[in-house]
């Protein structure tokens, strides 16, 4: 027989039943709920008189709608509180653990997951959440899912799935310095596209992504779904069991050696066959920023704004025009005279510890622009909030005039109040910048936490090699 | 779920590539905890000129004239015709209960987003794959004609132009035939629900750290 991938391992681990013609019912061993996604969920099931299938699996947390700013107040906006209270209500109706919104360990769904070691290797985890994809660092098989479908797995504990393909991203070499993880997760969307891996599951492998912290890998894994992956993997190592190590919900004592003990098997075989292999090479790669409204409209920071008239689809150059429009930039324009008037240093892709540290490390003594209006840092949860202030970050980003908030969703997609204004630019550390997905009318370069700092600085895009 | 045979009706073409979720429907409908009363703020940001919220009475904003739903001929359109990657982005399913409310029955494109794509069929709106260059050819078709309508014949896998021409397509038979039948997934599952305890008790013994007492607390 021949070698099985890890996503291969993980399908096969799962499967409950499987039909002659390949639709499968998955067992689902984690379910991740969050306020936005759930209501219409928890309502059918209760309309079709039924409960969920084990109350276990389930972890909730409101971060989509929740105020960054003091929380003692409750929250101001009406129809968000309604919607967070149905969660409360939800949870303490079934016996669900939620971390409430005043809870210290609340924080982005998919940041406390891994955080709380409640993704454990080898598991398949779902969210009603795209980026769930974020999982698939520590090995798990995470997939975002709509609500229908987190409907059935409260009622069934499984999905209805049909296997997608195995897609290798081998990233050989090594990240430069100041290149992160977040630049290789752009560069390759932008290689692939954003549809470039619809219908696969990526595993990201090769020397740069084993060198990668499991924070980093979080980063990749969660970019996975910007690719048109809704999974993304990394096999277990050294490093993914130390970093669960302890975690207050992973498995303790003899329970622990056990899973270690089994939890290095989860990689793919060396003569595992992938549908598709793509190679990119780390050693060249620089800090990457996006000048358009997709994922993969990216470059290199001494790179320039692209011209729509070297591109010969047609239905491509139309929507480089467009992009070009909608952000206010004209083709050929430097990078590094693009001019932020807002930036943002959070959500699910970069708001961990190492995110918060390395965009601190190029703030400390230094202050924000004159022309950069408003810069916000939204830690991840709770506990990294608690983190960084023992280090004294969130005292190097206030002196330099940055705004530190409370843990959430904030800017990333501004269903709270934290949003950009029409016209507004801004650095932003998160992974859409989809026309009005910061605000309406809101124009977001995507970067890494560093790159995100630097400009907040310097009041334009700077390459981080240059300055730190 | 309600049964869907076949239909017919109005197209309407939306060309662009990569229309995502957050565009079909704009975060802030998404504090609504029912899955009705998105249609008026389908497209929100592309459809009117001023920034909707929830609660607005749609009759009275100022509407952007270029905007494929806001043109005379495509009004009542319940066929969208789309370009690739449709609904990329965000799983919010409240991008399909949009498209529903605001009347599409059937979105048809070169390919879609994975999580779009699931969601659809749970709505029982089809998303209906088609090859780049047949899909260019409606796009031609639908630009020409207008009152252009489409049959869509789930039975048969065909759609039907108004001239009588069958055009098959692919889509995964348990997928149609839960659409064919209007059937509830989650009802379906549950009649395994003995393999489903089965399989859980047998994980149970194999690996007892992913079973733990309780998650939290
Ligand atoms: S931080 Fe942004 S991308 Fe991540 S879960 Fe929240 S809204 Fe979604």
């Amino acid at each position: 027989m021949a070698g099985r991938t890890l996503y291969d391992k993980l399908w096969d681990d799962h499967v409950v039943h499987a039909d002659a013609d390949g639709t499968t019912l998955l067992y689902i061993d984690r379910h991740l709920v969050h306020e936005v996604t759930s209501p219409q969920a928890f309502e059918g099931l209760r309309l079709a008189g039924r409960r969920p299938w084990r109350t276990d699996s389930l972890l909730a947390v409101p971060d989509h709608n929740v105020p960054t700013t003091d929380r003692a107040g409750g929250i101001a906006d009406a129809i968000a509180r309604v919607q967070v209270e149905a969660l409360d209500t939800n949870c303490a109706a079934y016996g669900i653990t939620e971390f409430a919104m005043c809870d210290p360990r609340q924080g982005i769904v998919h940041v406390i997951g891994p955080e709380q070691g409640f993704t454990l290797p080898g598991m398949t985890i779902v969210c009603g959440d795209s980026h769930t994809s974020t999982h698939g660092a520590v090995g798990a098989l995470a997939l975002g899912i709509g609500t229908s479908d987190v409907e059935h797995v409260l009622a069934t504990q499984s999905l209805v799935l049909k296997k997608s393909r195995n897609l290798l991203v081998q990233v050989e070499g090594t990240l430069g310095h100041g290149v992160t993880a977040k630049d290789l997760a752009l560069a390759v969307i932008g290689e692939i596209g954003t549809a470039g891996a619809t219908g696969h599951t990526i595993e990201f492998a090769g020397e740069a992504v084993r060198a990668l912290s499991v924070e980093g890998r979080m980063t990749l894994c969660n970019m996975a779904i910007e690719a048109g992956a809704r999974s993304g993997l990394v096999a277990v190592d050294e490093r993914t069991i130390e970093y669960l190590r302890d975690r207050p919900l992973a498995p303790k004592g003899a329970l622990w050696d056990r899973a270690v003990r089994a939890w290095p098997a989860l990689h793919s075989d060396p003569d595992a066959v992938f549908d598709r292999v793509v190679h990119l090479d780390a050693g060249v790669l620089r800090p990457q920023v996006s000048w358009g409204t997709s994922p993969e409209m990216v470059v290199a920071v001494d790179g320039r704004v692209p011209d729509p008239q070297a591109e010969e689809d047609p239905v491509r150059r139309e929507g480089m025009r467009r992009a070009l429009r909608y952000m206010g930039l004209e083709p050929g324009t430097p990078i590094t005279e693009i001019r932020p008037d807002k930036v943002f240093i959070g959500s699910c892709t970069n708001s961990r510890i190492e995110d918060l540290r390395a965009a601190a490390a190029l703030v400390r003594g230094r202050r924000l622009a004159p022309g950069v209006r408003r810069a916000l840092v939204v830690p991840g949860s709770g506990l990294v909030k608690r983190q960084a202030e023992a280090e004294g970050l969130d005292r190097v980003f206030r002196d330099a005039g940055f705004e530190w908030r409370e843990p959430g969703c904030s800017m990333c997609l501004g269903m709270n109040p934290d949003r950009l204004e029409p016209g507004e630019r801004c650095a932003s550390t998160s992974n859409r910048n989809f026309e009005g997905r910061q605000g309406p009318g809101g124009r977001t370069h995507l970067v890494g936490p560093a790159m995100a700092a630097a400009a907040a600085i310097h009041g334009h895009f700077v390459d981080v090699r240059e300055f730190d | 779920m309600e049964k869907f045979e076949t239909f017919t009706g109005p197209v309407a073409a939306l060309d662009r590539a990569n229309v995502d979720t957050d565009a079909i429907i704009p975060k802030q409908f998404l504090k609504s905890i029912r899955r009705t009363g998105f249609g008026p703020y389908l497209f929100d940001e592309w459809r009117y000129l001023d920034h909707g919220e929830p609660g607005m009475d749609c009759a009275a904003r100022p509407r952007n004239p270029d905007f494929i739903l806001n043109l005379p001929r495509y009004r009542g359109a319940q066929i969208l015709l789309a370009r690739d990657n449709f609904g990329c982005g965000s799983s919010r399913e409240h991008a399909v209960w949009a498209l529903s409310d605001y009347g599409f029955r059937v979105v048809i494109a070169p390919s879609f987003a994975d999580i779009f794509f699931n969601n659809c069929f749970k709505n029982g709106v089809p998303p209906i794959t088609l090859p780049g260059a047949v899909v260019d050819r409606l796009f031609r078709e639908v630009g020409a004609r207008e009152g252009y309508r489409l049959t869509v014949d789930l039975r048969a896998q065909v759609l039907v132009t108004p001239e009588g021409e069958a055009i098959a397509f692919e889509i995964d038979p348990f997928r149609r035939h839960c659409l064919l039948e209007g059937l509830d997934e989650i009802g379906l599952s549950l009649r395994r629900a003995e393999e489903i305890r089965a399989y859980e008790s047998r994980r149970r013994d194999e690996t007892p750290w992913l079973f733990p007492e309780r998650c939290g607390g």
